[in-house]
């Protein structure tokens, strides 16, 4: 064994080894290298462009100068603060019902589905062969007042109790809270049933045998095993829904009223017609803050297990 | 770790186990078919309460099956499980007394080791739940791993976590798929020793599934030998070796050499003569399990003595033939020897310091009567033959 550990001649081999040492630790910042110039010229560069924008005074006319002044911020949460947590609030509602609607989806094209899996998953991503803001039209006509689905609500007396929660407006569907969180509800819930799906159906079923062999009955199984092991599609599901929610101004436009008014929509009203530039982006700076911290805070209490 | 530590810690798992304590599990008519293709045949078996009892057969053989339907993973086609005289053939799986450490250990990704032992033993509300689960990670000699994640462990740590999970749990049949196919040979010797003393102390039925057949005859206390979905045979180790009842036990189970022979003047009181290839030779009458005239006459390698030609062979079998081939092995050395019409028999000497063969040295092949079996002529010589996994007891 000595004899052979001399062997390699450590003097001739060290000035190459050490340059191909060199060359491996930079491959991967290369690699890294396109993607980072993609984020510097779309995302850090539109940012501080933002940012300056927000702090800025002036009009569209005599032009605008950067102040550095945070009363953009201040007039413009004091002014919008409504749409500011409306937008949340519908946010966060049509995130649960994506989750409780799409949970059981994505368990059943992932376990119960045998052949039809492929079939399902391709309605489950149908939808995006039209576009977003035709499907969310559609909606109009299926919300429509004499339509069946609102005949329906009203005969089981569903009606009733919509309007007393007042997410309706004279037992008129289209027009209303409801309509709005309807509408969030189903342009995202293929956000969450596709990452869903793709946790639950790596989950090895042995591991259920393996729970079912140890006296788990099959909900117990479900809790501590299918759950914590679908965790990572959860967080994914939940945010790949609620964050694009939150910013959206299509739904309210098209089945909301004035007072179903969304953040997205001040937004969008500020930088295209009232040309706000400064307000507009003050608005969209807050927004995108408020969510990264709330993702912030979801994702470590979901990464220590909390959520289980 | 010593012996002496190993039974303190578990001696804190002998409590009686919950129910069903001393009760056989029985296998009735046991049917399990996929589409067109039976994997567990009609099978029929008693295993007594507190017994360890092997499953010994090749790959695809049905011993998985056979477990995972008395776990309740997988519903029986036809047949019973009774255990004691209750029939648990329908009962769902949470519900019976029976744990399984799986094939492919099963352990929860999620949960750290001591959570993943702790388990079962949290489904049932038992108390002292982490004494318990100290004493089962002590017993598979992984105290220090309690905090640990399956993915932090090698396959023979998890596959010793997996037995523990089971083991904690007391149950009155457990079955064990396979538990020592990842160890290497040191640790898995140790763990036989281990495993059979836990069994010993504690009193739970063990059904050990194996390939090897080594494990099986150190472990078991009965062996069952499998092939394509039925029982071949069933004994304690012993017999099993000594009387093999069809070829495929023959074969599987060690080595065997088989001639086709014949009986001629009728079976006796005790020895039976019959001819091979025109020569007589003999067999224990009662060791016969063929009805027919025919049958293959069966011998161990060890228990074969090649002599120089011309030696006295008073009451023997023999037969004369050439050394083709011979391996020196320390401690015994293996001959193939050709007869005359060309059939090579292998034959184990001990090492006893007699001079060795060499290739091509004419010799005589001899045995004492007692010691052959005869088997049912239309089974299959080479049944079982080369699917062993340790090269054959006799080795
Ligand atoms: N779900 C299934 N569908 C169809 N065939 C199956 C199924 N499960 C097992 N089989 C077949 O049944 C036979 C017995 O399988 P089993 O898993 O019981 O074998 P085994 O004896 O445990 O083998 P090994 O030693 O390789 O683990 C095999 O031929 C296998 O292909
Ligand atoms: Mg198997």
């Amino acid at each position: 064994m000595s004899a052979l550990a001399h062997v390699p001649s450590r003097s001739s081999g060290s000035a190459t080894s050490s340059g191909r040492v060199g060359r491996r630790r930079a491959t991967p910042y290369l690699l890294l290298l396109p993607g980072m110039a993609w984020l510097v010229v779309f995302f850090a560069v539109p940012m501080a462009f933002l940012a300056s924008q927000s702090l800025q005074q002036g009009n569209i006319e005599t032009g605008y100068v950067l102040t550095w002044d945070w009363q953009n911020y201040v007039s413009a949460f004091g002014n919008y603060w409504p749409q500011f947590s409306r937008s949340l609030y519908y946010a966060g509602v049509a995130t649960v019902l994506t989750f409780l609607i799409g949970y059981p989806l994505a368990y059943a094209i992932a376990f119960k589905s045998g052949r039809w899996k492929n079939v399902l998953l391709v309605m489950v991503i149908a939808p995006f062969f039209t576009s977003f803001l035709i499907r969310t039209l559609a909606w109009q006509t299926i919300l429509t007042t004499n339509g069946w689905v609102v005949r329906f609500l009203r005969d089981v007396g569903l009606m009733h109790l919509f309007q007393l929660a007042h997410l309706v407006n004279n037992n008129v569907v289209l027009g209303s809270q409801l309509a709005v969180i309807t509408g969030l509800t189903y342009n995202f819930i293929p956000f969450m049933v596709l990452p869903l799906y793709a946790s639950l159906e790596r989950i090895d079923i042995r591991l259920l045998e393996a729970a079912g062999d140890l006296y788990a009955k099959p909900w117990t199984g479900f809790r501590k095993v299918t759950l914590p092991l679908s965790m990572p599609g959860v967080v994914a599901g939940t945010l790949l829904t609620f964050i694009p929610a939150a910013g959206d101004y299509i739904n309210s436009t098209l089945l909301g009223n004035p007072d179903t008014t969304m953040i997205g929509q001040v937004i969008d009203a500020q930088f295209l017609r009232v040309l706000d530039y400064p307000t507009a982006a003050a608005l969209s700076f807050t927004l995108m803050v408020t969510i990264v911290v709330m993702v912030m805070v979801y994702v470590r209490r979901a990464g220590t297990e909390e959520l289980v | 770790m010593t012996v002496a530590d190993l039974s303190v810690s578990a001696s804190g798992l002998s409590a009686p186990p919950a129910q069903a304590a001393g009760a056989d599990l029985r296998l009735v008519a046991l049917t399990k078919r996929f589409g067109e293709f039976t994997a567990v045949d009609d099978l029929h078996l008693t295993i007594p309460a507190g017994s360890f009892f092997a499953l010994l057969g090749p790959s695809g053989c049905g011993k998985t099956t056979t477990l995972r339907m008395v776990a309740g993973l997988e519903e029986p086609t036809l047949g019973q499980i009774l255990l004691g005289e209750a029939d648990i053939s329908a009962t769902k799986p949470y519900r019976r007394p029976v744990n399984t450490v799986f094939q492919n250990y099963a352990l929860f990704p999620h949960l750290d080791i001591a959570e993943n032992v702790a388990f079962g033993l949290r489904r049932r509300g038992v108390k002292d739940v982490s004494a318990k689960v100290n004493d089962a990670l002590e017993l598979v000699q992984l105290g220090g791993y309690a905090k640990r994640k399956p993915a932090q462990l090698s396959g023979g740590q998890q596959q010793r976590v997996a037995l523990a999970r089971a083991l904690v749990n007391q149950p009155s049949v457990l079955l064990l798929d396979e538990p020592l196919g990842a160890l290497d040979l040191k640790l898995r010797r140790q763990m036989q020793i281990e495993l059979k003393r836990i069994q010993t102390e504690v009193g739970l039925t063990f059904v050990h599934v194996t390939h090897d057949q080594e494990e099986a005859m150190t472990m078991a206390d009965t062996i069952a030998v499998m092939n394509a979905g039925h029982i071949e045979q069933m004994g304690d180790p012993t017999t099993l070796y000594e009387r093999p009842a069809t070829t495929f036990a023959a074969n599987f189970l060690g080595q065997s050499n088989l001639l086709a022979a014949r009986i001629s003047g009728g079976r006796g009181a005790q020895l039976t003569s019959v001819v091979v290839q025109g020569r007589r030779l003999a067999l224990p009458t009662e060791r016969i399990s063929s009805a027919g005239e025919d049958l293959w006459l069966g011998v161990r390698p060890e228990k074969l003595l090649v002599l120089p030609a011309g030696e006295d062979l008073a009451g023997r079998n023999s037969l004369e033939g050439t050394v083709t081939d011979a391996s020196f092995m320390g401690v015994s050395t293996h001959y193939l020897v050709r007869m005359p019409w060309g059939q090579e028999l292998t034959v184990v000497q001990q090492n006893d310091g007699s001079a060795p063969l060499r290739t091509g040295d004419h010799v005589v092949v001899a045995w004492d009567p007692v010691h052959s079996f005869g088997l049912d002529a239309t089974q299959d010589a080479h049944a079982g033959e080369d699917i062993g996994d340790t090269g054959g007891a006799g080795s």
